[in-house]
């Protein structure tokens, strides 16, 4: 299942089966190729080399097991590592203090007035008074952005346009969390360079007033060897509690989490994954060790197939599967069901290579497809979706009409149906018998796969 | 402090960094075998210079290991003389036509792309032109009164529409009303998108496609505006938005930080994109041109 790293560590280790123990010779041909590709994921080269010299310590004299391949093995290792490394799940906000005081701190443009805004909106689904303090006096119009986001979030904003003064704000904002009854303040301050020495004792200052329980650094993912020197200067100055990790929704293998982690020590609290303000999670240690590693997002992915498709309908849909009665009304369900999974090019970059597989495939033609499939469906009667074999070449010209296509477009879409139809009869069996045998369930995602 | 001071107190921090990782390395062995030159990769690499760069420092510095020894190796020369020579353009402005001069700004989220395109605005005024903006940003929430507050700052006028807009709409008007104000340059700044979002990215090209219908051959430049402490990701960015709208330059912001932005190589060596400008900080004429000789010289100086 491991794609380019593991498969190059199986290159490395090719002669390394049998050997019994993994040894110091034989595992740093392996290990180049693994700080390769922590370097190409933006892993600090420092952070790199002390992360590789822990595993070699723990690998070496590891049984090589003879049931799985050693190159596996080692990834596993590193895996374990990293996951570790990463850090917990579920890192909680901390919630004592009346009120509760959090500042986000960043670099520009890393996204703190954004992550600040879905903040709020969780905060406030978890049954608390957020309110939205825009402490940002330098940038144009931060404190407008601040305003538009509480609003869609229906949390309070203060913001006091035109007062250059940090410190003056923040006393306003006591104040009006009291008036308010507001119980967590979310401090949005201004973006700077960690060695901007004046405007790092700003924030220092304003945490002497506030007394914050939690102070965020936003980091973009996409943050390269840099991501170090961020972390240790904010660290150092203010005594971070823990991160968010921005724009995680690209492409960016991430590495600066882990420079991040090792810097500070603190854990990894939030991710954003998309512009949206409820696109914000948990920040997950195994995805992002697999994201490091190139090794995909398959946990994610069948979350949200999970998430997507409700149960009833996938066990009525395997239900069909077995029997063999996968209709044409069926079809544009499960179409539509994987719609709400995402843009095809989300799904596909989770699975392991691909992000590779992506780089070739033409998924808009794709999606476009699906399009048409779903609205050749759209035009054919009831009867019609459920006993294709009716379909004449009268009723055909009538679709292919009223969907302004040619009636080879609709054959052809047939034609894939049908070749799908028997593939869905062989599946059912084949999950039959591995029922039987006391294998997994393969469910409503056996039958998402096969489309 | 001038710019020129910025960018290489700046740039000093990479270089003490970069050089003094690389001298360690070299004046720490007796000879140059393959452990050596493996660390030394490993330090090129992850100052973001890309693999193909690294690995042609790497058999210059061994050919000249070769022929002259290590007593007459000069790592830190040699990695500079390859660095310079990779530039070709020498500094670049922008390409300057007879009538309106249609600029596009695209790039990610937070590069800089506003702030940017606010300060190019400035520039072009201090060099007598007239500029106009179109706020084409009508998704972020403020970006407008963003840029609607730079324009007021250095009296631009700047075209905008409402949220949720089609930029390309605004796009559309803008060009309309550079032409009414006889403006040499508009300013198009766009909505920040990740490279990987292919509607977003549909979205930028026919924002162009609009802009080409009705000012032929616009716009005639298309920067892509990369945050100098991107990463190796900075690469895939360039990739991908060269793809979708061919780009005719860059612009590298927040180098006043300690990153350098090594990953300007990378680029510059796959894609073939002329760097045309620097940002500096936070101030209206903290933009730069870049110029290449002194980039390699800083980076690898001793």
């Amino acid at each position: 299942m491991f794609d380019s790293l593991s498969s190059k560590l199986q290159g490395a280790f090719k002669n390394l089966r049998g050997l019994g123990k993994i040894s110091e010779d034989n595992i740093s041909e392996a290990l180049r190729e693994v700080r390769m590709a922590l370097l190409e994921a933006d892993v600090n080269f420092k952070v790199a080399k002390e992360f590789l010299a822990r595993v070699k310590e723990k690998s070496l004299g590891d049984e090589v097991l003879a049931s799985v391949q050693p190159g596996q093995q080692i990834v596993k290792i590193i895996h374990d590592e990293l996951v570790t490394l990463l850090g917990d799940t579920n890192a909680k906000l901390e919630t004592g203090g009346n009120p509760t005081c959090i500042m986000m701190v960043g670099l520009h443009g890393a996204g703190k007035t954004t992550s600040s805004g879905k903040l709020a909106k969780l905060i406030k689904k978890q049954g608390r008074q957020p309110l939205l303090v825009a402490a940002d006096v330098y940038r144009p119009a931060a404190m407008d952005q601040l305003e538009t986001l509480g609003q869609q979030v229906d949390v309070p904003v203060l913001a006091l346009k035109g007062e250059k003064d940090v410190q003056k704000i923040a006393r306003a904002a006591m104040e009006e969390a009291r008036a308010q009854a507001c119980n967590v303040l979310i401090f949005d301050t201004a973006g700077r360079l960690q060695i901007d020495e004046d405007l790092v004792q700003e924030l220092i200052d304003l945490k002497g007033l506030i007394k914050p329980q939690e102070i965020l650094l936003v980091l973009d993912a996409a943050t390269g060897q840099e991501a170090v020197s961020v972390a240790t200067h904010f660290d150092e100055a203010l005594g971070i509690t823990g991160s968010i990790l921005t724009k995680l929704d690209g492409d960016a293998r991430g590495g600066a989490a882990l420079s991040l982690k090792s810097v500070t020590g603190r854990p990894i609290k939030f991710v954003g994954v998309g512009e949206k303000l409820d696109e914000f999670e948990s920040f997950h240690p195994e995805r992002m060790a697999g994201r490091i590693l190139g090794m995909g997002d398959v946990v994610s992915l069948v979350e949200k197939a999970a998430e997507v498709i409700e149960e009833d309908e996938a066990a009525r849909m395997e239900e069909k599967l077995r029997k063999g009665e996968f209709s044409l009304e069926d079809f544009l369900e499960q179409m539509r069901a994987m719609k709400k999974l995402g843009p095809l090019e989300n799904i596909v970059g989770m699975l392991p290579g691909g992000d590779a597989a992506l780089k070739d495939a033409d998924l808009d033609k794709g999606q476009a497809e699906l399009r048409r499939m779903e609205a050749l469906i759209c035009a054919m009667t009831p009867k019609e979706r459920r006993q294709p074999n009716i379909l004449n070449a009268s009723r055909r010209r009538r679709i292919a009409t009223g969907t302004g296509t040619k009636v080879s477009e609709l054959n052809s879409m047939l034609n894939k149906f049908f070749q799908m139809q028997q593939m869905m009869k062989k599946m059912g069996k084949m999950q039959k018998m591995m029922a039987k045998m006391g294998g997994g369930d393969l469910g409503g995602l056996g039958g998402l796969m096969g489309r | 402090m001038g710019l020129f001071d910025k960018f290489k107190a700046g740039l000093q921090r990479t270089k003490e960094k970069l050089s003094h990782e690389i001298t360690r390395i070299v004046t720490g062995s007796p000879k140059l075998d393959e452990d050596t030159l493996e660390e030394i990769e490993f330090t090129l690499i992850g100052a973001d210079l890309g693999m193909p760069m690294t690995q042609r420092i790497l058999s210059a510095v061994r050919d000249s290991y070769e022929s002259q020894g290590k007593d007459g190796l000069d790592v830190l020369g040699v990695a500079r003389r390859e660095i310079a020579a990779s530039f070709t353009g020498g500094v670049q402005d922008l390409q300057e036509q007879d009538g309106l001069t249609v600029v596009s700004m695209v790039g990610v989220n937070g590069t800089g792309k506003t702030t940017t395109t606010a300060k190019l605005a400035n520039r072009m005024h201090a060099a007598g032109k007239t500029s106009v903006l179109a706020a084409c940003d009508t998704f972020r929430a403020a970006a407008v009164e963003q840029l609607k507050e730079w324009g007021g700052r250095l009296d631009v006028p700047v075209i905008a529409g409402s949220y949720g807009a089609d930029p390309a709409a605004v796009a559309h008007d803008a060009v309309t009303a550079a032409h009414a104000r006889k403006a040499d340059f508009l300013f198009v700044d766009t909505a920040g998108r990740l490279h990987t979002k292919s509607n977003l990215m549909q979205e930028l090209e026919k924002l162009h496609r609009i802009i080409d219908r009705q000012e032929k051959g616009a716009p005639h430049e298309v920067l892509l505006v990369v945050d100098a402490t991107t990463g190796m990701n900075a690469l895939n960015q360039a990739r991908e938005f060269h793809k979708a709208v061919p780009l005719t330059g860059l612009v590298i912001t927040k180098l006043d930080g300690t990153s350098k932005g090594g990953m300007v190589v990378a680029i510059h060596d796959e894609l073939n994109l002329p760097i045309k400008f620097i940002g500096l900080g936070e101030q209206a004429d903290d933009l730069q041109p870049f110029d290449p000789g002194q980039f390699a010289e800083a980076l690898f100086s001793e």
